[in-house]
Parts: C-alpha cells; structure tokens; sequence
C-alpha cells in the first residue's frame, strides 16, 4: 500500500466521510477518482489547486437548520425519536437505554472511540433482553481500499430484541408524504454506508451482520412544522451498488500498478499548508490517470471542472450526458460523430447503422431546419 | 433523446451556439405575463426569502422578508405577494366571449387567462409548496391571517397543478421553455441554469454561447435563478444582514437585507425577460392557440368554483384519482407530442428517423376509387407516395398527416421506396372527391403514426365534469382538523 501513500504524498489520507464515501457510488467506472480516493487524496485541495474549484458549499443556513432539528430530535435522550419509533415500528417499547458512544472521557483517539463502539455494540449482540437500546454518536469503521475510514454518523443505532436499525436524521422536509427525490435517493446511499459499516463491525466481532436491519428509519421535518416524522426505507439497492464500487476499489491496485511508479498528486504544502507544486506539474499528473466524465461529476465529485474542460478540450461526447451518448450509439468524439453526419468520415466496423441515422438526421436537419 | 436532437447538440459544440429544435413556437406567450422569481432560505422547504414579480419589465416589484424563520412576517410576504397576483388573477376574469355548442346552453369563457413565468422547475415546485403552506390558513380563530393568503393560496396550488398538464402554458419554467425549441452544446443538467441557457441561444456580441454559458456559471456574475441562493452569497453577504436585521428590527436594517437580495434577484429578472423575447421570436404554432383554449377554460372554471366558496384542494389525490390522472395525463402528452408533430417539420424530423413518419412525393393516386356495395360504399381513394425515409410501419397502421389534419389513412402496402396508402376517413359522403381532398401526383406529403385525440371542449362543464383535456375534475375536499394550526416555521 506504499504505492498509493506515495500517490497521495506526505500527509495523512483524507479521511472518508459517509457522504464521500456514498458519492463513490455515483461515478463507479472513473479511474481518476477511484485512484485517488484509494490514495486518500484531497480532490478539493487538488481541484483548488488546479484552478478548478468546486462548485459546492452549504449555505450557513441551511447547517444551522439541520444542527437545530438534530438536537430537537435527540433532546433529552432521545425522547421524540423514541416515540417515532414505536410508532413506526408498532412495538410496545416499554423502555430505551440511551448511550452515548461519543462520551468516552478525555480527546481520545479515532481508534479508541471506536474500539469503545465496538466494545458495546457486541455487548449489545449478546443481550437479547426485550428493551431497547439507542446508540448514539457510534463511531463506525469501513476498510476502503485497505485503508480504514472512520464513519461518525449524524445517526444513531437503535437495537431492540436481536435487531439493529441505523436511524438517519436529515431536516429535509416531507410535505404530504413527498419529499424531494434527490434528496431521499442520496440519504439512502449514505444510510447504506452506516448500514453496511455496522454489518462489518458486527461480523467481526462473530455476530450475524443479517441483524442489521436493511430498512433505515429517516427522520424528517414533516410538512412545514419542525415536528419530526419517521419512514422506513429500504436501502438494498444502494448497499449493492456501494458493496460493487468497495470491491472494485479494493481492486484498484490493478490501474495503480500501470502507472508510471514516479507518479504523485503531492501538493507539496509548505509549512503554512500552502500547495507549492507546480500546477502543470499537477495537472499532468491527474491527466495520468483516465477519467470518464459525465454531466453528473458536476454534482457528485470535486474534480468536475478540471473533467468537463478536458473532455471539452478533447471534443468528447461525454460532455452532453448519457442521453446523447446513447442517441449517439457511443460515438466518443464530436469531431467523429459530425464527420459520420456528413458523410465525410466513412463508418468503422460496428458504426454503419449509426452512421446511417445520423446521415439521415443531417439530411432531415437540412431539409427541414 | 431523439439522434436529431442529439446531432443538434453537436452542431451547437461545434459552431458554438445553440441550434433549432422547432420552427414554431409550442407554447403560448401572452401578451402581459407576469414574471415571477422566489427566492426561498436554504435548509427550508418553503421559507420565502424574497421574491421579484411583476408584468412590466422596467417595474419589477421586490418582496423580501427580512427574516424568513419569522412566521409573521412570511404571512406578511404571502399577503403581499396576493396584492399583486389576485388583481392580475381577477382583471383577467373580466372580459368573457360566449362559446356556442350544440344541443346545450352557451356558456360563457374568459378571452385571456393569466400566464405566470418562473425561471426553472425548482420556482414550479417553490409555487406549489407556497401554495400548500397558504391555503389551509383561516382569516379568523387562531393564527389568523390576511384573507387574501389563503386565496393566493388556492389560486398558486391551481397553477402549480396546471403545470404538470402537458402542453399547459399558464404557469411556465422558462428553461424548460427554452429547452423546447433550442438544443445547447451542453448537457440538460446544465441546461436547468437559465443563465447559461441564455448564454448559448444569445450570447453578447463578440462571444460565443459556449463562453457566455460558461461565464453564466459563476454566481459572482450570474446569480443562481432561484430558488435556492447561492451559499457564498448566503455566508458573506445574506447571514450577517439577517442578523443585523435580527438584532436591531430596524428598517435600514430591513433595507440592507433587501439591497442584498435585489443583486441576487436583479440579473435575473432581466435574464427572464430576454428568454421571453426570445421566445416570442418564434410564430406561435397553431396547437398552442388550441392548447391555449383548453387552458382559457380551465382558469375559467377555477375562478368560478373559488367565486362560489368552493373548499381549498385536497392535500392528496386518492389513488383511485391518482391512477386515473396518470392515464389522462399519459394520453394528454401523447395529444401533445402529436400536436406539435403536425405542427412543425423539425419535430415530425424525429419521428421519420425512427419509422414512425415519412415526407416523399405523391408518385399515383386513384382518387375516385370506393369499397363497398350500394347504400354501405364509401370513398377510399389509394395514393402511393415516394419516399427515401426508413418507413418502419405495418400494414393496417393508421395515419395522420399534416397536411390534411382531419383526415386519417391506412398502410396498404410497402414496397421499396413506395408506401400506398388508403384515405379512410375524412372524405365526406360524395362518391367523387372534393378538388383537393386526395392529394396530387408531384406533390410533398408526410404521414405519421401518431393521433391526436384531442377534441375541444364543446362546452364548460361543471367543474367535477372537468374532462382530462382540462385537468380533470378537482378531487374530493377531506378536512383536517389540525390545518389553521399547521405552523409554518
Ligand atoms: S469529475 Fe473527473 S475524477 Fe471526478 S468522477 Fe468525474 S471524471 Fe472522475
């Protein structure tokens, strides 16, 4: 694994958080960003550093929104969520313990927190005593590309009987049973990280990780009131999708052993934290490795500007979205795909009845527009 | 996406502006629109931050609400937003024409109806939020408001319901407007950013609409259309000015949240106004005046169920209502994509690329033949047409043609490049054709496989009798007890 600490450079991995880690999903046949992420790499800094910021940031309001919910939903134990539950689970939970996984003394190390988590979290396995427990401020551990990422999630685990939920909290409105979909589909992915987090921790410990319930409970605002609202929701499809890109990922050592071995994104920070590596330098060393941009790098990974102007500079056809790629029957370039339109490029073997539609578009285009 | 949409996209790569895709306009534009642009905080769902509105474009009139977790003060936002879109609401409702059917009483429709204009689909889903939060609330007892917010409240859940009609053009999303009629060199995710829309269809001169676009990108130059604000603006600029205005209640405060949202909002407001005129570049397709009707009559009826005192909509369809909405809704957008088919060559172009259509020369016609025998005869002339497009159509399919709306042909038969056709319905009751029914040797003709069953209304319904041309009767009303008290916060 030297061989991607020497990718990354002196510093220490970036550490993944759930929401990285569920985007990994999104883009799963990108190289670029499965090297680096194997590697630990700040895309964010590298993007910055590129001259190709990221376009994202939360809005200050939108933090505090969600911190109040959180804390109104978890108030004295967890009271309100407590109530959501047996409601939505329709059981007589007579009592719940609360533990606090994070109250562990002292500024203690990732390790040790989660050492703790594990601790308890076998202990509760063993119990099967009817109460209920909730877990909060778990800290969970995911191997990724055979390095470990520390997952705290904004959650908690509830277990009761021999059953473990990972309970999300998101302060997204539901408005007559409807919330956004954007929105539900990526607390679904990131629920999955949890879920498939504690399914490990669980089996390394000898417990059954099928105790790990696959319906997360997501706690929502419900209409316009800051009244919490619980929904069960199946997070299969996406611990199938994330199981893939973890497994592909563990793999990457295949793409990392092609490349040249003097190969790094080292930023080469100075003592302030300043990247002193010359960008051209950089730049070409993220060219190194293949990217396959999509229009939706633009709301999933750091590096999308950089992406989009190099696909751009190489007239690709990725830049219009998969709908125009799938129109275009995988012609890869404009130049390419406007030379079989016009009859100037004679078809490849595979391409001939691409090139007849396309041909005939042109004409139709010509006769009609 | 259709290859000549795609190859669209690729022409607008390549020479850097966007292409054509229609010739007409499908939409109807009115003559007095009414912009409207709201700005929500972020992290809410439907917590106006301010919004800019208005039917002329040198007076926009800003609403902005100093600090949007007040809940008095959005209800005071919702009332002033009511003072300027009910009195547009209600003056269209004054002038009506009588519409004559047969075997009933005339009724009476509005000419005109209004035609509200927001910037992308997330201001349609903003509209429809703000309409859900309003119409529950109560004029009197607890929590009560100014009694224009509940109306305002009705009237936007109706637009915003309207909306998801196809082909409805009274409430419209200007991207998505745009997006109808021209193909960028961009993806559509980008496309939902008006700015760089914009940019591609009409770039400022001397730059391409590849760079205008790309410019359009940064929220320093373009702010975000809405409803959702831009997160640096929000740190920098909007959290202390709320804060300010938190602490201190006074007006300048409450003027230095308003000059903050006025630069986010102004850019905007003119951008909305340029997609308008280049909308209205495009002669109007005859559909859209059709379409136009259907949405004439629906405001009709609504305005008059609301002058009755009818009850505020439902929260939710029954499922029942739902499925049978997702049916009428399906055939309304298969009407729809049919209609402007006929309407416009470049949009009959995708349906002749996958088989579905075909333009050729009339090559021999046999226009007095018939079938049948004495009182049963009829008229069911044969032409054969020379085409070079990929018909891909069975024999027995049904056409249309744009040519002659209201007659409808079979395939008999296809052989190479000739199709023969039979006209069988649409030619009178003579035995002989009228001069011009049967189209002539030489002359350039196109059948589709495509219907259009919309039939205009022959007459206003009573609203639980809405037809799905209109959007349907309005479900059952199921009053909740806890609806005034419902926060808003
Ligand atoms: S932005 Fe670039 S690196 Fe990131 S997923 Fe897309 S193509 Fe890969």
């Amino acid at each position: 694994m030297d061989r991607l600490d020497r990718l990354r450079g002196p510093v220490p991995p970036r550490p993944h958080d759930a929401r990285a880690i569920a985007a990994l999903a999104a883009n799963p046949g990108c190289a670029r960003r499965a090297v680096l992420d194997a590697a630990g790499v700040d895309k964010d800094a590298t993007a910055a550093h590129l001259g190709y910021p990221a376009p994202f940031g939360q809005s200050p309001f939108a933090i505090t929104r969600g911190n109040a919910f959180e804390s109104l939903v978890k108030e004295s134990g967890c009271a309100e969520l407590l109530r959501l539950l047996r409601e939505l689970l329709g059981l007589p939970i007579p009592l719940a313990a609360y533990t606090d996984l994070g109250d562990v003394g002292g500024n203690p190390s990732a390790q040790v927190r989660h050492s703790h988590t594990r601790k308890l979290l076998d202990k509760a396995a063993r119990d099967s005593d009817d109460a209920g427990t909730l877990y909060d401020h778990p800290l969970l551990r995911l191997e990724i590309a055979g390095h470990s990422a520390y997952l705290e999630p904004d959650v908690v685990a509830f277990r009761l009987g021999g059953r473990f939920h990972i309970v999300e909290i998101k302060s997204f409105a539901v408005v007559d049973g409807q919330a956004e979909p954007d929105k539900v589909a990526a607390a679904a992915r990131q629920a999955a990280v949890y879920v498939l987090a504690l399914m490990n921790t669980l089996e390394e410990l000898g417990h059954d990780p099928r105790r790990v319930s696959h319906e997360v409970v997501l706690v929502c605002p419900e209409n316009f009131a800051n009244r919490p609202a619980a929904t069960l929701v199946d997070v299969r499809p996406q611990l199938a999708v994330l199981r893939r890109q973890l497994a592909r990922m563990a793999r990457v050592g295949a793409i990392v052993d092609e490349l040249p071995p003097e190969l790094t994104f080292d930023l080469a920070p100075d003592a302030d934290g300043v990247p002193t590596r010359p960008v051209a330098e950089l730049r070409e060393a993220v060219r190194g490795v293949d990217a396959r941009y999509a229009p939706d790098c633009l709301s999933t990974c750091d590096l999308c500007f950089f992406c989009r102007d190099e696909a751009s500079a190489e007239g690709s056809t990725d830049l219009l979205g998969r709908q125009v790629r799938d129109a275009l029957g995988g012609v890869a370039t404009v130049t390419e795909a406007l030379g079989l339109a016009d009859g100037s490029l004679t078809p490849g073997e595979g391409q001939e009845e691409i090139a007849r539609l396309l041909r005939l578009a042109d004409r139709i285009y010509a006769e009609v527009g | 996406m259709s290859t000549l949409a795609a190859l669209a996209r690729l022409r607008a790569v390549h020479t850097g502006t966007a292409q054509r895709l229609a010739t007409v306009r499908h939409c109807h534009l009115s003559e007095r629109p009414m912009v409207f642009i709201p700005l929500r905080l972020a992290g809410e769902a439907a917590a106006p931050l301010a919004a800019m509105a208005g039917t002329d474009p040198g007076h926009p009139r800003l609403l902005v609400v100093p600090q949007p977790r007040d809940r008095d003060l959005r209800f005071a936002f919702a009332a002033e937003l009511a003072e300027i879109l009910l009195p547009y609401f209600e003056g269209l409702q004054k002038a009506t024409e009588t519409v004559e059917r047969r075997g009933a009483e005339p009724y009476e429709r509005c000419v005109d109806a209004p035609q509200v204009i927001v910037p992308g689909r997330g201001a349609v889903a903003f509209v429809q939020l703000l309409g859900r939060s309003t119409r529950f609330r109560r004029a009197e007892g607890p929590y009560a408001v100014h009694p224009s917010v509940p109306v305002l409240g009705r009237w936007l859940t109706f637009l915003a319901q309207r909306a998801q009609y196809p082909g409805s053009s009274l409430l419209l999303a200007a991207t998505e407007a745009l997006s109808l009629h021209w193909a960028t060199g961009q993806s559509t995710l980008e496309d939902a950013n008006l700015a760089s829309l914009v940019g591609w269809i009409d770039p400022p001169p001397g730059m391409t609409g590849a760079s205008a676009a790309r410019e359009a990108e940064d929220p320093l130059v373009w702010p975000p259309a809405g409803p959702a604000t831009d997160p640096g603006f929000d740190t920098e600029v909007l959290a202390p000015a709320i804060r300010a205005y938190e602490e201190t209640r006074s007006d300048r405060a409450a003027a230095r949240v308003a000059e903050a949202v006025r630069s986010q909002l102004e850019p905007t407001w003119r951008l909305m106004w340029r997609a308008i005129g280049l909308l209205g570049t495009l002669p109007a397709a005859p559909g859209a005046a059709a379409r136009w009707e259907g949405d004439r009559t629906s405001f009709t009826g609504f305005a008059a169920q609301l002058a009755e005192g009818g009850p505020p909509q439902p929260k939710r369809d029954g499922a029942v209502g739902a499925a049978s909405r997702l049916a009428r809704m399906e055939r309304a957008q298969a009407s729809y994509d049919a209609q402007r088919a006929y309407d416009d060559p470049l949009v009959m172009a995708a349906y002749r690329l996958t088989g579905e259509a075909f333009t050729g020369t009339v090559v021999a016609t046999e226009p007095d033949r018939t079938e049948g025998e004495g009182r049963g005869r009829k008229l069911r002339p044969l032409v054969t047409v020379r085409t070079t497009d990929p018909v891909r159509l069975a024999p027995g399919t049904r056409l249309g043609t744009p040519e002659r709306r209201g007659q409808q042909a079979e395939v008999v038969a296809i052989d190479g490049e000739h199709v023969t056709l039979k006209i069988v319905k649409g030619m009178g009751r003579g035995m002989a054709a009228t001069p011009g029914a049967v189209p002539e040797a030489g002359e350039r003709v196109c059948y589709a496989a495509l219907t259009d069953e919309f039939q205009p209304p022959a007459s206003l319904p009573a609203p639980e009798e809405t037809p799905w041309t209109h959007g349907g009767p309005p479900p059952e009303y199921s009053p909740a007890d806890d609806e005034p008290e419902e926060e808003w916060s």
